[in-house]
Order: structure tokens, then C-alpha cells, then sequence
């Protein structure tokens, strides 16, 4: 656990201070290095790209545009998901039958499509993909959620609150949502690389951030382009990408662990 | 030689050790029982005997089984004697059965195994296992899956396998607590009845299964050996300091100081209360039905009853949890009605409901203080936070808490004290009413009779009225001043306490009082009083509900439901009271056609 948050944090950090540290600048194109393999010529650490762009710079601002992305869309579906899945869960009945039939129609919708659909019918912005990424991962959270509120909704404390005439509202804050913690932090520790993924597949797919902006994902995908003579433009962004993963992966089953023996203790 | 000798056995998680230095013999077809509260290594004790404990266990010290090394040995070598030769029970039936399997599948499966039949004659040796545990219509029985079966019936199954391969020692780990008082003396009469020469290993908590039942005892507490001998010798003289106190614990069935209420208003009065449920198919399940009571300032009343009886739905419904379908209950000169979040703030100030589970009865997320605190800033909102505090701190200290209680998680207590806090919450309003929901059921036996004294003395100080729900009739005896018994939503017998114990009128009342384990073993272990168990709430029989296990029910019986009438000091339903005599003995009923030993 310790590990893995120390290395996000590493690379976070790294992300927001780093291009102070190199003289480049992301968009600035220097004809004169192109395709320069990385070194300590011209301060080019992680070499160049086909425009002569610094790609240590461009790789610290796609981290921190992934990184942007994820979170900020991990932050979208946790308050709709966790809200509505705990209403919905507290509430029962009548109101979670509809609420969680809608839930199933939007599951029902093929998303990367509508993603794409969306990216073309509008001009590609940045807003869009964290919304877009947000309205489709907050349907698991509500399920989970719920899921887990009903199970709690049952427990003799949530009686033991009612029957002192705690308001409901006051229930559903304060005895259901501390007990949720648990499910919901591992369950973002897993949507953030799920965000940083489609993030990575949209840029791929060229529908993502727009240039001279930049994200891992379509650093990936023009490393791709480059791959016969310049693998670094793909095996730098690709490792970085592999290992922001891997960390919140590994964060994830750590707490998860962590809440568990909270709760068996 | 002894069949098994375990010697210094070790067994520790991490840094911690839960048994420690603990050795003993069995020899065979002896009973031995291994007593202790919980947490006392008793069941870490039995599963290490079968290579059962978690990975992460060190064990170290001897367990030889029949002159054979069983300490540390292989999965593959250890298979050959499990099951085969050392037969185990455990406590929940339900866990210990494959959902998925057919009960005779299961049984099957351990014959196969052991290579102790082919796949022909397999089958007709397992039903007639199951006709020996006593199970009705085994051939039918043999097709069905464990959750068509009811607990007791789930526990003669688990006996069935354990004896199926007609082991050495068959290891018992607390067979009996999941179930009712009624069907526990019951297995307790299997048990003995079948294992023939097989050695018993009883694993309990309870001082009142053992005392007949087991020719030797083992004493444990905290994972060490602090008592063994023949268990006459270990009731009459214990040596060790803690096995007085759990004796004393146990034995306690004198009332001690009740002091009669002396006030006789009637605080809380139900006429004809009815709880009815609708399970998915839509049938209807009848859990209350009828129900009047009284209950006056400064009193306590018992309910008592199996499960199923209907005593938890009754005081959900009157506390507002559940709806009531039918009759009225009145509080004060005020109608108690509608769901709880609807009633006047008097009333839920003044009925407070202790649960019997501590742990689920308190938010795992929250500190002590804001758990027992929370009461206070409902009802008294204008109260400062220094104010609250203090009432905070008073009513922790009434229970027998200190200050450092206050910043724990309910993690971080004994079940003990999450119950004290439990409690304290209830109080911290000070209702007129506590409805003690089993609330001393989960907790050991010492600790049990701190908890009732606490709850006596608040109800000397303040004149509380308790309705105390328990199956437990021992505690009831100590704490209540009357005792109403329910059997199947229906209310049989309702009584002072003494007299109902001296002198009961209901035969379903006799059944429970000759079914509770005496914890003395000069007394001869009891007999199931009664035979069968409670019939499904959904199905009820007709007329009077205990008919069918009833030893003197007659035409009228089974025609006509009976009313509650006076009868010899008590309340009592039943349609021959005036006949019949409940003095003598009910006719024993035996469990199975194999004699016993």
C-alpha cells in the first residue's frame, strides 16, 4: 500500500513541478531535433518527437491531463453514483424500482459508442470527455451502492437511530454514508484506471484531447505511428501508463484489506 | 492407552497465542467435555485435532490419535483418519452443509470416500443412518436439499455424517446452541443414544449440557488448561478461582434481590395485538396473533418462547418497527400507533429497545460518545455540547464505563461493554419503558449476570419497566417479576414468576422448564420432554397450536383454539388444564428405536 501511494504521489508531484524543470516547452517545435533519442542534448531526457517536441514536457502534461481526467471523472460518478444508489437503496420500494429500471436502460445504451457520438456531433472539448467518462461509470457505483445500503438499511444500529427519532436524512448522512467509506474508496481506486483507460482509447482513437494538448493516451498512440524508429515515443508513455495503473490497482486491493479487517475486528 | 493424547498443543496467530500449553487425554468410548467462555481456545482446541485451522496458525505439542502423530501432518495422511475415525459436529448446520447438495449425496460422499461401501449399496446404508437420526420419512429425505430441512433436522444430518463411518471420537464443537431449548435436549439424547462406544469430545459454554452428559471435564480459559477432572468432583469442589466463577455463573437460578414494584400503575397495556407478513408467494404468515398484556410501573415481564414464537415481531410492532395489523396498545392514556417516525416525541423517548446483538446494534463508523450522545441531540437539541457530554459521561458511568471509553469504535470493545454502551444509549433518555430485545444472549455467562444486575438496579433507582424477551429461562427466572409464554404468535400461559416455575399450568410451559439443561450433575440429565418442533408459522395447526407435540391433547384440541382463562394463579390457554396433571413427568418421548447407553 505504502508503495503504491508513495509512487502516485512521486508521479503527481513529478506531473506538476517537472516541466518547471526542463527550459522546454510543450508545444514549442525545435526542426533542428527531430526524433532525437533521449539524452542530455538540448535537455531532451525522454528524446523528441517527429516535430521536435520535448517529450519529457509533453509526458509530464499528458500524466497530468490523464491524471485530471480520471479524477475529475472518478469525482462525477462518485456523487451521482453514491447519492443516488444511497436514496434509491434507503428509500426502497416504489422509488428504487424506477430509479434503478432507469439505471438498467442506460446500461443498455452501447457507451463507447455514444461516447464517439457524442464526440462528433459536438466540438471536442475537454468538459465532454469528463463528462462523458462520469455519466457512464457513476451506473456502477449506484449499483454498488445501493447494493450495500440495503444491507445496512437492515442493521439493528439504522433501528436503534430510528427509534430515537433521528431524521432520515440524518440516517442516510451519518449512520449509512460513514459505512459506505469502505466500498465506495476501493471501488474509485478502481474507476480511476477505468477512466484512464477510455481516456487513453479516445485519444487513441484520435476523438480525445486536442493538440498541441496532450494525454498519455494519444502520446501512445503517436509513439505508435513513430514505433520502427523512435520506440521511445511509445515505451515511455506506455510504461508511465502501465505504471499509474498498476499503483492504483495494487492501492485498490490494499484498502480494501485495510476496511475489511476494520469491520471483521 | 488412551485413544488421543494431546500434549502442551501451542497454537498462535502472529504474537498471539489463543491456546497455550494445554494436554490432555480421551480414552475410548469416554465423554469428556471442554468448557470455557468465549475466546477461551476451546474451539481452536477441537479444530486443531483435525488439521483444521487456518494457514496462518502456528501449532507446536503433540496430538497423537491411536498411537499415530497427528500434529503438523499432510492433508493426505490426515484424510485417512478425518471423518473416518474422528467424526466432527459443528454449531450452525446451515454452514456446515453443502447448499447445493442433496442431503443424501452428502452422506453418500463420505461413504465413498472412505471406500466403506460401493456405489450400490451405498444408498441403503445412508438411509438407514438417517433413519437412525431419527429423520422422518428418510427415503424422502434422502432427495431433499438441507435448506428444505429444519435446524434440528439439518443437526441430526451433521450427525448422521459424523457417524456414518462409525468413528473413535466424534468431536461435538457447541451442537446445540443454534437451537431451541426443546430440540437441543433432543440432539443431546441422539448423541448419546448412538455412539456406542464412540469417545465424545462436547465443546460447550454451557455448564448445564456437560453436567449429566460428560464423565470428565476440561476447564479452559484464555488458551490455557485450568481445570480437569470427573465432573462430579469439578462441580462439588473446583479448584481454580475462574471455574467458581463460571459455576457460579451458571448455578445461579436463585432470584437474588428483585424487589417487588410496589406501584402497581399500569403503564403500557396491549389488547388483541396481531403481526401478520407477507413472504414473496404472498402467504400469509400470521407472527402475533392476539396478544394482550399489561405491563406496570417498576416491573419486569419475561416472553419467552422458541423462535418463531412471535416475542421479537410483538415488540417491533409495539414499538412502531413493524406495522400491527390488528388490536391496540396504549401508553400513558395514549394510543401507541402508526410507524415510529410518525409518533409523538414522548413516546419514543420513553420506550427505549436494547437488541441482542451489541456489535450490529452499534454503528461500526462511529465513537462511543457519539453513539450514546446521539438520543440527546434528537430529543434535547438545545442542550450545550459540554452539557451533552456530561450526561454522556454520567450514563456511561451508571453502566460501569469510564471516560476512556469514550473515543473507542464498537470494535474496540468486549461484547460485554458494545452492550453496556448499548444500554447506556437506551438509558441516556431515561424512558419508562426498556424492551431487552435477548439482550444478555450473546454474552458469556459471567459477564451476563453483570449486565442483569446492572439493569435491576437501574429499575430500583428509577422505576423502569422492562419487557424482557428471552428463550434463556434461567435468566428469566432471575430478573423478571412475571413471565408470559408464547408459542407460535400466541400467547399459552402468562404468570407470576415463581409460580410459574414452581407450579406451571401450560404443558407446552412444563415442556420448556423440563427441557433447560440443570447444570448439576447429580441430577439426571433431561429427557426431550417434548418430540418434533415448532410447525412453520405459515402452516399453523388447527385449533390449539401445540396439539401435535402435545402429550394430552384430545378431540377438542385439535378442534377448537383455546382462550386464555384463569386457571390456578395463572393465564393460561389451554383446553384440559383442569384436567390434566402436570406434576408427573410428561411421558418421556424417545428420539430414535436404538436404546440408549
Amino acid at each position: 500500500m505504502k508503495t503504491s501511494a508513495g509512487l502516485l504521489l512521486l508521479i503527481l508531484l513529478l506531473a506538476i513541478v517537472g516541466p518547471w524543470l526542463s527550459p522546454n516547452e510543450y508545444q514549442a517545435t525545435n526542426f533542428d531535433a527531430i526524433l532525437q533519442a533521449p539524452g542530455t542534448a538540448g535537455m531532451h531526457w525522454f528524446g523528441t518527437d517527429d516535430l521536435g517536441r520535448d517529450l519529457f514536457v509533453r509526458t509530464l502534461l499528458g500524466i497530468r491531463i490523464t491524471l485530471l481526467v480520471a479524477v475529475v471523472a472518478s469525482l462525477v460518478s462518485l456523487i451521482i453514483g453514491v447519492s443516488y444508489g444511497a436514496i434509491a437503496g434507503y428509500v426502497g420500494g416504489r422509488v428504487d424500482a424506477v430509479m434503478m429500471r432507469f439505471v438498467d436502460t442506460l446500461y443498455a445504451l452501447p457507451f463507447i459508442f455514444f461516447v464517439i457520438l457524442l464526440m462528433v456531433a459536438f466540438e471536442r472539448n475537454f468538459l465532454l470527455i469528463f463528462v462523458a467518462i462520469g455519466a457512464i461509470n457513476w451506473l456502477d457505483m449506484a449499483r454498488i451502492v445501493r447494493g450495500q445500503t440495503l444491507s445496512l438499511r437492515e442493521r439493528e444500529f439504522v433501528d436503534a437511530a430510528r427509534l430515537t427519532g433521528v431524521s432520515s436524512m440524518r440516517i442516510i448522512f451519518r449512520h449509512i454514508a460513514p459505512n459506505l467509506l469502505g466500498i465506495v474508496a476501493v471501488y474509485v481506486t478502481l474507476t480511476i484506471p477505468q477512466a484512464i483507460l477510455v481516456e487513453s482509447f479516445l485519444s487513441f482513437l484520435g476523438l480525445g484531447v486536442q493538440e498541441p494538448q496532450t494525454s498519455l493516451g494519444a502520446l501512445v498512440d503517436a509513439g505508435v505511428n513513430q514505433m520502427e524508429g523512435a520506440a521511445w515515443m511509445l515505451l515511455i508513455p506506455a510504461a508511465l501508463l502501465a505504471l499509474i495503473l498498476l499503483s492504483f490497482n495494487f492501492l485498490g486491493d490494499a484498502l480494501r484489506d485495510f476496511f475489511d479487517a476494520r469491520q471483521s475486528q | 492407552m488412551s485413544l488421543l493424547e494431546v500434549k502442551h498443543l501451542n497454537i498462535r496467530y502472529n504474537d498471539v497465542a489463543v491456546v497455550n500449553g494445554v494436554s490432555f487425554k480421551v480414552s475410548r468410548g469416554e465423554s469428556v467435555g471442554i468448557v470455557g467462555e468465549s475466546g477461551s481456545g476451546k474451539s481452536q482446541t477441537a479444530l486443531s485435532l483435525l488439521g483444521l485451522l487456518p494457514g496462518n496458525a502456528k501449532l507446536t505439542g503433540s496430538i497423537i490419535f491411536d498411537g499415530e502423530e497427528l500434529a503438523n501432518k499432510s492433508n493426505k495422511k490426515l484424510d485417512r483418519v478425518r471423518g473416518r475415525r474422528i467424526g466432527i459436529v459443528f454449531q450452525d448446520p446451515m454452514q456446515a452443509l453443502n447448499p447445493y447438495l442433496r442431503i443424501g449425496q452428502q452422506l453418500r460422499l463420505v461413504l465413498l470416500q472412505h471406500e466403506l461401501a460401493n456405489n450400490k449399496d451405498a444408498d441403503a446404508k445412508v438411509i438407514a443412518m438417517l433413519q437412525r437420526v431419527g429423520l422422518p420419512d428418510p427415503e424422502r429425505q434422502f432427495r431433499a436439499y438441507p435448506h428444505e430441512l429444519s435446524g434440528g433436522m439439518r443437526q441430526r444430518v451433521m450427525i448422521a455424517s459424523a457417524l456414518i463411518c462409525e468413528p473413535d471420537l466424534l468431536i461435538a464443537d457447541e451442537p446445540t446452541t443454534a437451537l431451541d431449548v426443546t430440540v437441543q435436549a433432543q440432539i443431546l439424547d441422539l448423541l448419546e443414544e448412538l455412539r456406542d462406544d464412540t469417545a465424545l469430545l462436547l465443546i460447550t459454554h454451557d455448564l448445564g449440557i456437560v453436567a449429566g452428559r460428560c464423565e470428565r471435564l476440561l476447564v479452559l480459559e484464555a488458551g490455557k488448561l485450568i481445570e480437569s477432572g470427573a465432573t462430579t468432583s469439578v462441580f462439588s469442589s473446583p479448584e481454580n478461582p475462574h471455574t467458581r466463577k463460571l459455576l457460579a455463573a451458571a448455578l445461579r437460578t436463585d432470584r437474588g434481590e428483585i424487589q417487588e414494584p410496589n406501584n402497581g400503575k399500569t403503564v403500557l397495556g396491549v389488547e388483541g395485538a396481531s403481526v401478520s407478513f407477507r413472504n414473496a408467494a404472498k402467504d400469509q404468515l400470521v407472527a402475533v396473533a392476539d396478544v394482550s398484556l399489561s405491563l406496570r410501573k417498576g416491573e419486569t415481564l419475561a416472553i419467552v418462547g422458541e423462535s418463531g414464537s412471535g416475542k421479537s415481531s410483538l415488540v417491533r410492532a409495539l414499538l412502531g418497527l413493524i406495522p400491527m395489523r390488528a388490536g391496540r396498545a396504549v401508553y400513558a392514556g395514549e394510543a401507541l400507533e402508526g410507524p415510529v417516525q410518525s409518533r409523538a416525541a414522548s413516546q419514543r423517548r420513553d420506550l427505549q429497545l436494547v437488541f441482542q446483538d451489541p456489535v450490529s446494534a452499534l454503528n461500526p463508523s462511529l465513537r462511543v460518545s457519539a453513539i450514546v450522545g446521539e438520543p440527546l441531540l434528537v430529543h434535547q437539541a438545545k442542550l450545550s455540547r459540554a452539557g451533552r457530554s456530561e450526561r454522556v459521561i454520567a450514563i456511561l458511568k451508571k453502566v460501569g464505563l469510564d471516560e476512556s471509553y469514550l473515543r473507542r469504535y464498537p470494535h474496540q470493545l468486549s461484547g460485554g461493554q458494545a452492550q453496556r454502551v448499548a444500554i447506556a444509549r437506551a438509558l441516556i433518555l431515561e424512558p419508562k419503558i426498556l424492551i431487552c430485545d435477548e439482550a444478555v444472549n450473546a454474552l458469556d455467562g459471567t459477564v451476563r449476570q453483570q449486565v442483569l444486575e446492572l439493569l435491576k438496579n437501574v429499575q430500583r433507582e428509577s422505576g423502569l419497566s422492562i419487557i424482557f424477551i428471552s428463550h434463556d429461562l434461567a435468566v428469566v427466572r432471575s430478573i423478571s417479576h412475571r413471565v408470559a409464554v408464547m408459542y407460535l404468535g400466541r400467547l399459552v400461559e402468562i404468570a407470576d414468576t415463581a409460580k410459574l416455575f414452581s407450579k406451571p399450568s401450560h404443558p407446552y410451559t412444563k415442556a420448556l422448564l423440563d427441557a433447560s439443561p440443570v447444570p448439576d450433575p447429580r441430577v439426571a440429565p433431561v429427557r426431550a420432554p417434548l418430540r418434533g418442533e415448532t410447525p412453520s408459522p405459515l402452516t399453523p395447526p388447527s385449533g390449539c397450536a401445540f396439539h401435535p407435540r402435545c402429550a394430552f391433547a384430545a378431540n377438542i384440541c385439535v378442534e377448537k383454539k383455546p382462550a386464555l382463562r384463569d386457571a390456578d394463579g395463572s393465564r393460561v390457554a389451554c383446553h384440559r388444564v383442569d384436567e390434566i396433571d402436570l406434576r408427573i413427568s410428561m411421558p418421556g418421548v424417545k428420539t430414535t428405536a436404538s436404546p440408549g447407553r
